[in-house]
């Protein structure tokens, strides 16, 4: 942790805050998965981490390390782009499996296919 | 000339810049190699016949992108009080929304802008009757969320790309 110490205070609260923030979401949201009821509630949960929790995280490290290297580092930003382009696609993938698995099982809670009567 | 190479420019400035700031840097070789990237991966993703998209209105697309990071910070906050504070009342469902946005590339956008945002998840789209059903952790009222997706996000989506 020793070259933390060059990171001034101002700094070193602005990290811990967004840092604190970034995982109390990610928690909030896997916690989300036990609390809410059924599989179309639990899906939303997940995107907490995966947008602010995550947006959170990568601003603290950017703060973080273009302090601690007097320029602006800002690679991190590929990491939110790339999460932001890919985890829907996962989430949608799931749910429509969840609907076509419902549909199949004749459940009355979702929408019925337009195409089959 | 310039299409025979760069096909698909947009897409080969981006794998470009992203290279850069991949690497952080500005050095020539860096440079050189991330304009060979982008020109060849244009090239390669040519091979793929994907439909061309036409971004009409950059300046909108932009505008666009705040509010829809203004939304997800506010549904994250919004969601998360919903999972600690756990009202029994809250009722989930789904909801079908008519579109009037046919565009396949402005549909994706759409797609990623509804499930990125917190509470909210496309679940299918009919293209033939143009249907798309979401679904909603915290539904209040349907025509509410109707109105709020069509004006919020269809609107400036069907001038950008339709």
């Amino acid at each position: 942790m020793s070259h933390l110490d060059a990171l001034p205070p101002w700094a070193a609260i602005l990290v811990t805050v967004l840092m604190l923030l970034g995982a109390s979401l990610a928690c909030i949201g896997s916690a989300g998965l036990l609390r809410l009821k059924d599989f179309y509630q639990r899906v939303h949960a997940p995107t907490l981490g995966t947008t602010l929790g995550t947006y959170c995280m990568l601003a603290a490290s950017i703060t973080c390390f273009s302090v601690l290297h007097g320029r602006p580092i800002f690679n991190e930003i590929l990491i939110g782009v790339f999460l932001t382009l890919t985890a829907p696609i996962t989430l949608m993938l799931l749910v429509r499996t969840a609907l076509h698995r419902d549909r199949e099982a004749g459940s009355d809670y979702v929408p019925k296919s337009p195409h089959k009567p | 000339m310039i299409r025979r190479w760069l096909p698909y420019p947009l897409l080969s400035l981006l794998l470009a810049v992203i290279w850069l700031v991949l690497n952080q840097s500005l050095a020539v070789g860096t440079l050189l190699l991330g304009v060979l990237l982008g020109i060849g991966l244009g090239l390669a993703y040519r091979v793929l016949e994907p439909p061309k998209a036409h971004i009409r209105n950059f300046l909108l697309l932009g505008r666009l992108l705040l509010r829809v990071l203004g939304d997800i910070v506010r549904s994250n906050f919004a969601v998360a009080r919903l999972i600690v504070h756990r009202d029994r009342r809250m009722h989930s469902g789904f909801v079908a929304i008519p579109l009037t946005l046919t565009d396949r590339h402005g549909l994706a956008v759409l797609a990623g802008i509804i499930t990125s945002t917190p509470g909210t998840i496309w679940v299918s789209h009919d293209p033939d009757l143009s249907i798309l059903v979401i679904h909603v952790l915290d539904l209040v009222d349907d025509q509410a969320e109707i109105d709020a997706i069509k004006q919020r996000y269809e609107r400036p989506l069907l001038e950008i790309f339709q």
